[in-house]
C-alpha cells in the first residue's frame, strides 16, 4: 500500500487533480481510497457525485464523541469502488482544524478503515501546513510521498517552497520523502521552465505539466472527473500520464528549501520580476 | 498552643458570625427554596431531567488517559514516567497517585507554556530529555502526552528520534512513547496504549527462543496488595512468570529512612522477554485491548483477559492457567478456596437478597457483580462513566444469565450524580465505589463499601488484595462488616440491639 499525501496552496487545484488522478489509476484497476482531511469536505466531490459527505468530525458533533461512530458511516465508495472518507471540521473562526484531522486519521486507522487490499491512499490536505495537525498525515506510518501541487504564479510557489520547509521537518526524522511538484498550469509566463527550476532548487523534479483545460471546469460543475464525464477527451490522457508517472515514480527526495530572497532572485533570473520591484 | 485543625476551627464563634456575614453580600436564595429545590431533587421528574443532561459529567468516575499512563510506566525497573505537556497536568497525576497509595512519585512534565503551544513542543521535548536522562539517570523514559501537546499535534516519535539523532540521550535508552489524549478515554485508555508502546520498544528483535513463562498484565490495579497476591500464587503454583508493569514496590516501598527514585518495578530485560513467552494473561479486559491485540497478532500468543475477581472468576483463572503451563493447582490454593467459600456461608444470611449499587471500572464492576450475585446479593444499579458498548453487552449477558441479576441495569457513560437519582427514587442496601461515593452516602445516608480507585479517605485499603480466594475473603470481610454496622446503627436502643450477628 502506498501512501501519499497532496500539499498546495489553497484554490490550486489540489482536490481536482487529486480525484482525477485517482480516478485513472482506479481504471487502471489499482484498489484506491481518498481521505480529504479538510473543514471544508471537498476533497471527493468528484468521485462520490456530490458535496461534503457525512465527515468523521460532523458525526462526532452531532453524536457527542467520536467513539459513537461506526467506521461505514463515514466511509463511502464512490466512482470505480474508489473508497472516501472526508475529516471535515469545525465552523470557519471557531475550535481546531488541525486535531480534527488527527481524531479522523486515528479514528479511520483504529477502525481498520484502509484494508490490506488497498494499492493507493491519497490525503488531500487543506492548503499550507499549517500546524501539527495537517502534518498527521506525513507522520511515521503514514503517507511517505508527497506531492505539491503548484503553478507559475508567485504565491504558490512561495507556498511549494514553504510546504518543502514542513517537509524537510519531517524527512529528517522520518521516511517522509518529496516525490516532485505537480504544475497546475496557469497559464503565466514561462511557467515550464520556471516550475522546472524551481523544482530543481528544491531538489525534486516537476513530475508532470498539467495543461490548462477547461472542460475540467465543466466536468467539475457536473461533480465528475474528467476521467468519468469525457473519458477520450485529450485532458483525461494527460491526468492518466501524471497517473502513470506518480505509479512509477522512483525520484522520493529530502526537499531544500529556499530563502524569499532566493525565491526572488529565481524569478529574476526569469525576467518575471524586476530588480527595482524586488526592491520596493 | 494548641493548634485547632479545621474540623473545629470553623465551628468557633466567630467563623460562624463570619458565614452569616458573608450572606449580606451573597444575595443567597432563601433557606426555604434551596430546601425545596434539594427535595425536588430526590423525585423522579428530576430524575429524568437528570438522566436527558447531555452537556455536563458531575462527579464521573474516572480520571485521565495520562495518568494511567504514568501509572503503567511507574512499574518498569529504572523507568521514568515523562509527560510532554503542561506542569499543571502532572501535578495533578502525581498528587492523584500520591493520595491513594500514600506514597511519593517520580514524574516529568516538559512544562509547556504558551511559546510551546505556538512553536510546538519539540525544544521541550529535548530539554526534557535531556535533564531527565542527566538528573536522574533513569534506564527507560516512557513518553505520554497531555491535551496541549495533542491539540497542536506534536508528533512523539519524530521528536524522540530527533533527541537521539542528536545524541541528547544515547541511542540504545529506550524511550517508548503513546499519545494520550485526556480528553479520549479513561485512565484505562492510556494504560492500554502505554503498555503497547513499552512492549512494542523493548521486544523489538528480542523474539528468540520460546523461554516457557507466561505474561500476566494486571492492568490498570491500583490494589498493590493484588500484585503480591497474583505472585505469591504463582509461586505456589511453581509458575514461571513475568509481571508486565508490577507496581507492587513503587507504590508500598519500605520505609528505610532513605528514598529511592525507583523502588523496584519489572526488570527491562525480563519485560523485553515477554515477547518469547507461551502466552499472556490480562488480569483486566477493558484496560489491556490494544495491547492484547498486539500480542495476538505480532507476538503471536494465546491471549487472554481473566479478572479472578470472585470465586467463580478465579476458578476460571487457575484452570486457565493450569492449562497453559501443564501445573496442577496445588492442593495450598483449593484449601484457600475452600476457607473463602466458608467464609461467604458463614457470612451469606446476611448477603443474601441485599441490593447493591455500583460505580467503578469496567473490570471491577464485571468481577464485583459476579462475586455479589455469588453472595445472593442483587446488583441493581451499576454506573460505568468509562464503559462502552461492549461493556455493557458483556455485563447485561453477566446479569441476565443469573437470577440475582434480574434487577440489575447498567448504565455505560453515566456518573454519580445519576447515581444519586437512582438512590433517591429507588434506594440499595449499600453503594460499593471509589472515594468520591462518599458524597452520595453523605446525601442518600447509602452505607457505602470502599472498592476502587482512588481510595483517598480511608487507609491502606489498596495493601489488601481483591482477586483470587483471599480477594474474596477481605470483600466478603469488608461488604458483610458494613451491613453489620448499618445494622447495630440502626437498631441501637431496640431489643434487637445484638451482641451476636
Amino acid at each position: 500500500m502506498r501512501q501519499i499525501a497532496i500539499y498546495g496552496k489553497g484554490g490550486i487545484g489540489k482536490s481536482t487533480t487529486s480525484q482525477n488522478v485517482v480516478a485513472c489509476l482506479a481504471e487502471a484497476g489499482y484498489k484506491c481510497m481518498i481521505v480529504g482531511c479538510d473543514p471544508k469536505a471537498d476533497a471527493t466531490r468528484l468521485i462520490l457525485h456530490k458535496k461534503a459527505q457525512t465527515t468523521v468530525m460532523d458525526l462526532a458533533r452531532e453524536r457527542g464523541s467520536v467513539e459513537d461512530l461506526e467506521i461505514d458511516e463515514v466511509l463511502l465508495t464512490g466512482y470505480r469502488n474508489i473508497r472516501c472518507a472526508e475529516s471535515g471540521g469545525p465552523e470557519p473562526g471557531v475550535g481546531c482544524a488541525g486535531r480534527g484531522v488527527i481524531t479522523a486519521i486515528n479514528f479511520l486507522e483504529e477502525n481498520g478503515a484502509y484494508g490490506e487490499d488497498t494499492d493507493f491512499v491519497f490525503y488531500d490536505v487543506l492548503g499550507d501546513v499549517v500546524c501539527g495537525g495537517f502534518a498527521m498525515p506525513i507522520r511515521e506510518g503514514k503517507a511517505k510521498e508527497i506531492y505539491i501541487v503548484t503553478s507559475g504564479e508567485m504565491m504558490a510557489m512561495y507556498a511549494a517552497n514553504n510546504i518543502s520547509r514542513g517537509i524537510l521537518k519531517y524527512a529528517q526524522s522520518g521516511g517522509v520523502r518529496l516525490g516532485g511538484l505537480i504544475c497546475n498550469s496557469r497559464e503565466t509566463d514561462k511557467e515550464y521552465e520556471l516550475i522546472s527550476e524551481l523544482a530543481k532548487r528544491l531538489n525534486t523534479h516537476m513530475i508532470y505539466f498539467i495543461p490548462r483545460e477547461n472542460e475540467v471546469q465543466r466536468a467539475e460543475l457536473r461533480r465528475q472527473t474528467v476521467i468519468e464525464y469525457s473519458p477520450d477527451h485529450k485532458q483525461a490522457e494527460e491526468y492518466r500520464t501524471l497517473a502513470k508517472k506518480i505509479a512509477e515514480n522512483k525520484n522520493f527526495v529530502i526537499p531544500t528549501p529556499m530563502s524569499m530572497d532566493e525565491l526572488e532572485e529565481l524569478l529574476m533570473d526569469f525576467g518575471i520580476l524586476e530588480s527595482e520591484d524586488a526592491a520596493v | 498552643m494548641k493548634i485547632k485543625d479545621h474540623n473545629e476551627l470553623f465551628l468557633e464563634p466567630e467563623y460562624i458570625e463570619q458565614f452569616e456575614k458573608k450572606k449580606e453580600f451573597e444575595n443567597p436564595w432563601p433557606a426555604e427554596k434551596v430546601k425545596e429545590v434539594a427535595e425536588w431533587t430526590k423525585t423522579l421528574d428530576y430524575q429524568e431531567k437528570n438522566f436527558a443532561r447531555k452537556n455536563i459529567k458531575i462527579n464521573p468516575a474516572k480520571a485521565c488517559q495520562p495518568l494511567g499512563s504514568i501509572f503503567c510506566s511507574s512499574g518498569f525497573e529504572g523507568s521514568m514516567p515523562f509527560v510532554q505537556g503542561a506542569q499543571g497536568c502532572v501535578a495533578y497525576f502525581r498528587s492523584h497517585l500520591n493520595r491513594h497509595f500514600k506514597e511519593p512519585m517520580a514524574a516529568i512534565s516538559t512544562s509547556m507554556t504558551e511559546d510551546a503551544a505556538v512553536f510546538g513542543g519539540l525544544n521541550n521535548m529535548l530539554e526534557g530529555l535531556r535533564n531527565a536522562y542527566t538528573l536522574y539517570n533513569p534506564k527507560m523514559i516512557s513518553v505520554c502526552t497531555t491535551c496541549m501537546a495533542e491539540v497542536i499535534g506534536d508528533d512523539l516519535n519524530a521528536y524522540i528520534r530527533q533527541a537521539k539523532d542528536k545524541g541528547i540521550i544515547p541511542d540504545d535508552l529506550p524511550v517508548p512513547f503513546a499519545h494520550t489524549p485526556s480528553f479520549v478515554g479513561s485512565h484505562n485508555t492510556g494504560y492500554d496504549n502505554m503498555m503497547k508502546g513499552i512492549l512494542t520498544t523493548i521486544t523489538a528483535g528480542k523474539k528468540g527462543e520460546p523461554n516457557g513463562k507466561i505474561n500476566i498484565i494486571p492492568g490498570f490495579d491500583t490494589y498493590t496488595g493484588n500484585y503480591r497476591e497474583v505472585k505469591r500464587l504463582l509461586k505456589t503454583m511453581d509458575v514461571d512468570f513475568t509481571l508486565l508493569s508490577d507496581v507492587s514496590d513503587v507504590f508500598d516501598s519500605p520505609n528505610t529512612g532513605e528514598y529511592k527514585m525507583y523502588p523496584g518495578g519489572t526488570p527491562i530485560d525480563d519485560a523485553a522477554d515477554s515477547i518469547n513467552a507461551t502466552a499472556t494473561i490480562a488480569m483486566q479486559k477493558y484496560s489491556t485491548t490494544k495491547t492484547m491485540n498486539y500480542i495476538r497478532k505480532e507476538w503471536g500468543q494465546e491471549a487472554q483477559a481473566l479478572s479472578p475477581i470472585g470465586v467463580k472468576n478465579t476458578d476460571t483463572f487457575f484452570d486457565e492457567i493450569s492449562r497453559i503451563t501443564g501445573k496442577p493447582v496445588p492442593q495450598e490454593i483449593e484449601d484457600e478456596r475452600g476457607r473463602a467459600v466458608d467464609a461467604m456461608v458463614d457470612s451469606h444470611p446476611y448477603v443474601h437478597g441485599k441490593r447493591f449499587a455500583l460505580v467503578g471500572d469496567p473490570d471491577h464492576l464485571l468481577g464485583l457483580m459476579s462475586f455479589i450475585m455469588e453472595m445472593g446479593g442483587i446488583p441493581v444499579h451499576i454506573i460505568c462513566t468509562n464503559g462502552d458498548k461492549k461493556f455493557k453487552k458483556e455485563a447485561d449477558e453477566l446479569l441476565g444469565e443469573n437470577p440475582f441479576g434480574q434487577e440489575g441495569t447498567v448504565y455505560p457513560g453515566k456518573d454519580m450524580w445519576h447515581m444519586r437519582s437512582l438512590l433517591f427514587t429507588d434506594p440499595v442496601d449499600l453503594l460499593i465505589g471509589n472515594s468520591y461515593a462518599k458524597f452520595l452516602w453523605r446525601d442518600t445516608g447509602t452505607p457505602l463499601v470502599r472498592i476502587g480507585f482512588p481510595l483517598f479517605d480511608r487507609h491502606h485499603l489498596h495493601r489488601y488484595p481483591i482477586i483470587g480466594y483471599q480477594g474474596v475473603l477481605n470483600m466478603v470481610n469488608w461488604i458483610v462488616n458494613t451491613i453489620l454496622d448499618e445494622m447495630d446503627r440502626k437498631t441501637i436502643n431496640t431489643t434487637s440491639f445484638d451482641v451476636i450477628r
